[in-house]
């Protein structure tokens, strides 16, 4: 199964145990938030803290093993083109964007948004969103703690690949943030594609 | 027959421990705590949180909460929710994006999701603090220490925060992640962690209520704590009334950031005749 998730759009999936999903990157430097839970107990979601504990570590990268927030492993990346995603900057949204820019952004699109949205239809709510996974994007932290999103890593037709663990449920906001490095400025198309396991 | 065969008997003994003291426990009422750092008066919570236990408390506007580690071996895993609408929480990830560091100290602001400072950080005598890693989990400590259930002899902060957010109404799922005080953690340029562990006894941090806020607090090992063993000390946990930030406090002013975090707290407040 092949998708392309426009800019600014939302996405979501259920990728059964062993299957792969790719996320391509299809203009470069765009920053895709995602969100995994166990598809058959959402209460069982990702976690950037038992993430970024468990690897020791705050970049993702081939081998890392996303963590729920019981210790579990929901997702393990397989490939990557890239070499680095954030665990630390979590979703744009119109309220925290106030405090980044300035007032004047609140009717901008925002990641947390498309959450909202695209989480309802899984029947989940605001308390289901938690620090998620930014693809593509570049967050270093220098020495005094100072951290910042800047010039992503990536280039046109990079991608990445995740093997489910489990059956989990995937929620993607192809984020439309216009402020910051994180998509250049401009945000652009990314590609979902769902590869089932060999015999499934 | 013994004295604890009959109800009266059994009264008794009950009764009889009255007065009893324990290293830790709560103080109440509040301004019973021996060396109150404030007027006694003003103390509204005192207790002393043993290690692998958790506490929690509704405090109002303008509190102050100072906790502190008084052995060198507590590590406060800390949650705030904006008290009676608690999908208002604490958001770790805006915290450390919008004041552009990933590290915790004196000036620090703990943000809500909705643009809105639930706690400011006043006071910091520690330095060694955590946004990244989180709490432990019932699995990690199954494997790590043999169990990690809240009435084993190494309960995960997980657990005890469910305990403490049920208590509140609240459940697994409103448990976003979570902040920890005096056990820290430095980011290398690859992105490694390394643990920095504790700044030793008497370290304290004191928090500011900037709305009414639920407090939840896990006082149980760092996730990255090294040691083979299950070490946690005990956590004092003093609030006293106090004011709020204001126009012209310098906190208020210290980043544009905060500014608007503040200005967008004041306009919230006001608009529900809370400020």
């Amino acid at each position: 199964m092949k998708t392309v998730v426009p800019a600014r759009a939302a996405w979501s999936s259920v990728v059964r145990a062993g299957a792969c999903l790719t996320i391509t990157d299809l203009h470069g430097n765009q920053a895709v938030d995602f969100l995994v839970y166990d598809a058959h107990d959402t209460s069982v979601r990702y976690s950037a803290p038992d993430t970024i504990h468990a690897q020791g570590g705050i970049f993702l990268t081939t081998g890392s093993v996303l963590m729920s927030n019981e210790h579990t492993e929901l997702m393990t990346v397989t490939a990557d083109a890239v070499g680095r995603h954030d665990t630390v900057g979590g979703a744009c949204s119109k309220e925290s964007n106030t405090l980044r820019y300035g007032h004047h952004t609140f009717s901008q699109h925002a990641c947390v948004d498309n959450f909202l949205a695209e989480g309802a239809r899984h029947g989940l709510g605001k308390r289901d969103l938690v620090s998620n996974i930014n693809w593509y994007m570049n967050v270093p932290v220098e020495k005094d703690g100072t951290l910042g999103i800047v010039d992503g890593l990536s280039a046109p037709g990079l991608s990445l690949s995740l093997r489910a663990e489990r059956d989990v449920l995937v929620l993607v906001s192809n984020c439309p943030q216009i402020n910051n490095p994180c998509n250049g400025f401009d945000p652009t198309a990314v590609e979902m594609t769902i590869t089932e396991a060999a015999g499934a | 027959m013994a004295a604890t065969a009959t109800t009266y008997g059994a009264r008794a003994h009950a009764r009889a421990q009255e007065g009893a003291h324990a290293e830790a426990m709560p103080v109440v009422p509040a301004r019973d705590w021996p060396a109150p750092p404030c007027e006694a008066g003003l103390l509204v919570w005192a207790e002393t949180v043993a290690g692998g236990n958790y506490t929690h408390r509704v405090l109002a506007r303008g509190t102050e909460l100072r906790l502190t580690d008084l052995h060198g071996d507590a590590c406060a895993h800390l949650l705030l929710f904006a008290a009676d609408r608690p999908w208002e929480r604490l958001n770790v990830a805006d915290t450390v994006k919008v004041q552009w560091n990933a590290y915790l100290g004196e000036g620090v602001l703990l943000l809500s999701d909705q643009g809105r400072v639930l706690a400011s950080v006043v006071v910091d005598t520690a330095g060694r603090h955590d946004a990244l890693c989180g709490t432990s989990t019932l699995v990690r400590n199954t494997g790590r220490y043999g169990d990690g259930a809240p009435q084993s002899a190494s309960p995960a902060g997980r657990e005890l925060f469910k305990l403490a957010a049920a208590k509140n109404g609240l459940e697994p799922r409103d448990l976003p992640p979570s902040l920890s005080f005096f056990q820290g953690v430095r980011v290398g340029e690859d992105g490694a962690l390394d643990f920095t562990g504790s700044a030793g006894p008497g370290g304290s941090v004191t928090l500011r209520a900037e709305q009414d806020v639920t407090v939840l607090i896990a006082n149980v090992p760092h996730p990255s704590d090294p040691r083979p063993q299950y070490v946690s000390t005990a956590l004092e946990v003093l609030a006293w009334r106090a004011g709020p930030t204001r126009p012209g406090d310098p906190l208020w002013d210290a980043t544009p950031e905060g500014r608007r975090a503040f200005l967008n707290t004041a306009e919230h407040l006001t608009a529900r005749g809370l400020a």
